[in-house]
């Protein structure tokens, strides 16, 4: 099954644009990285850039509007994420624990829905044919 | 922390830090055996200890200590029992407890033991199913609970098998070593060779009640991504990873709402996941990078790219799978490589193009009445027009496969040459 860590750090809703992580924190973020790695679970990551540098896209009213960043109001924005291939729940929540994270910041651990998770009738109605 | 939830944290630590544990006592202890005793017993400790005090902050530093000490008090059991010093290559090392070198020669190289671990677990000397089973429980961490599920077969006679492949590396007094030179390449064929069949177990249960079995295809990808960083620089470990991303890449897309195989070309290729066919690409990149002519597995991998890269079966690059399939049979002599390749030609160059190809294989000891050679036979046949041969070995091949899905499906294609151009088109792959 699949996870998705979604490392949330407080106060990067109004980061300025272009913040950079600290480069001791990288260096132990890579080493987390390569743990990752070589334990082959990992099978994707990505650093986000802060809000700042982007929009949000509401449909209130049936209609797309555009909003730039930051979002100060926004308590909980994703700064980055893992995706991981593990045997359990307790798996994902181990790994996502051993994470160098910072007193400030929040990993989100979730399932990521798989194709036989889907009720055959949802997946029928979905389906080209 | 109910024991329950503990229970399950300690599992998920256990699958997290036991391939590493065993390495490194296995490499204290030089015995496997013992080396996973010590770790079971650092297992017990962990399910007494942890639900009262939690999880510790550095969980596999916490069981390797205890093993640790668990392997010294074995070692003084043994020295007092004055049994003959030759049985105990490990004395040394029990000696050297204290000296600077002991803790050391945990912490360095873990990855060079795990991959000594890796080479003694899928040795030649072991049967293949004593490998497979030693793999999944050492190296992928799996309970022999959990190994006789995903086998469909008794606890006990997994436990058995792991306790005799055990003893076998004991009494052969197998080394704890990296093999070199011209072993080397043996042996790594036979670690990719178990990390493959553990994969193929899982991808070809098709039962669509039975989710079980693709956990088998996660281990064995799992395990394959260890060993291609273990071993960065061989070219084939990175061809094999490129083919089980690939492959794994299919399996919401290969099985229908009844649990039906879909072949690959029939397969919805929006279904497919892109992460793990670029994840594919990526290893299959890295294994053309390395150089030197290419293996089994890259090669097949290259394959799988082929298909990967096609957004619908129409956009097939059957040229190149054709070419691919030439450099497979010289490095793959088979007759099933053989026969994939006359689909392949036939796609490429026109049925009568893949007949011939398929003609050379009529004398063909191993598929004298395998139903692939006249499944393949009669999809040629029917595209070229000639629909009553077609329907006559659409029906031979119904009458010689084992399996009633594709007895249907043949038998449907057989009816279907009586009166239509041609039925849906067929690969022996999915």
């Amino acid at each position: 099954m699949r996870f998705m860590l979604l490392m949330m750090p407080a106060g990067y809703g109004d980061a300025a644009p272009g913040t950079m992580p600290d480069p001791a924190a990288v260096a132990e973020m890579m080493k987390y990285n390569e743990t990752l790695e070589k334990a082959g679970v990992l099978l994707a990551l990505d650093g986000l850039h802060p809000p700042s540098m982007g929009a949000r896209v509401t449909f209130a009213g049936g209609k797309a509007t555009i909003t730039d960043g930051p979002f100060s109001e926004a308590k909980e924005v994703v700064g980055g994420y893992w995706m991981i291939q593990v045997h359990s729940r307790e798996e994902a929540l181990e790994w996502a624990a051993r994470c160098p994270a910072a007193d400030h910041e929040t990993i989100e651990v979730r399932q990521v829905m798989e194709f036989s998770d889907i009720p055959a009738a949802v997946r029928a109605a979905g389906s080209r044919e | 922390m109910s024991e329950n939830v503990a229970g399950r944290a300690i599992d998920a630590v256990w699958r997290i830090e036991s391939p590493r544990l065993i390495a490194g006592l296995t490499r204290l202890t030089r015995d496997v055996g013992v080396a996973e005793d010590l770790a079971q017993d650092a297992l017990v400790a962990a399910l007494e200890q942890w639900p009262a005090s939690g999880v510790p902050a550095n969980p596999g530093a916490w069981l390797m200590a205890i093993a640790k000490r668990r392997a010294i008090d074995r070692f003084r059991r043994e020295e007092l029992g004055e049994r003959k010093r030759d049985e105990f290559g490990h004395l040394e090392l029990a000696r050297s407890e204290g000296a600077p070198g002991f803790e050391a020669s945990l912490d360095d190289d873990i990855g060079d033991d795990l991959l000594r671990l890796v080479f003694i677990a899928c040795h030649p000397i072991l049967s293949r199913q004593a490998r497979v089973a030693l793999t999944l429980r050492l190296i992928g961490g799996l309970t022999t609970a959990e190994i006789a599920r995903a086998y469909l077969a008794s606890e006990a006679t997994i436990a058995q098998r792991i306790v005799r492949a055990k003893r076998t590396l004991a009494e052969a007094r197998v080394p704890f070593e990296m093999p070199q030179g011209a072993d080397r390449a043996g042996r790594l064929a036979s670690v990719l060779e178990v990390v493959y069949l553990i994969f193929n177990e899982g991808y070809c249960a098709t039962a669509g009640d039975d989710w079980l079995r693709p956990s088998l295809c996660e281990d064995a990808l799992r395990m394959g991504r260890i060993v291609a960083t273990l071993t960065p620089s061989d070219a084939e470990v990175h061809g094999l990873v490129a083919l089980l991303e690939i492959q794994a890449s299919r399996t919401h897309a290969r099985i229908g709402p009844n649990g039906e195989p879909i072949l690959l070309l029939d397969q919805d290729r929006s279904r497919w996941n892109r992460l793990l066919i670029r994840r594919g690409f990526e290893a299959l990149d890295r294994a053309e990078r390395l150089g030197g002519p290419l293996g089994p597995y890259t090669l097949q991998a290259a394959i799988a790219a082929c298909h990967a890269r096609a957004s619908v079966a129409e956009d097939t690059d059957w040229v190149r799978i054709a070419a691919l399939y030439d450099a497979l049979l010289e490095v793959l002599p088979s007759p099933i490589v053989a026969l994939n390749r006359a689909v392949a030609v036939g796609f490429a160059y026109g049925p009568q193009a893949g007949l011939e190809a398929v003609e050379e294989l009529r004398f063909e000891k191993s598929l004298e009445g395998h139903y692939l050679l006249a499944s393949v036979r009669g999809d040629l046949l029917a595209r070229l027009g000639r629909h009553a041969e077609a329907a006559f070995e659409f029906r031979r091949a119904a009458a010689a496969t084992e399996n009633s899905r594709e007895r249907t499906l043949l038998l449907d294609r057989a009816r279907a040459a009586g009166d239509v151009d041609f039925g849906p088109r067929r690969s022996t792959q999915s």
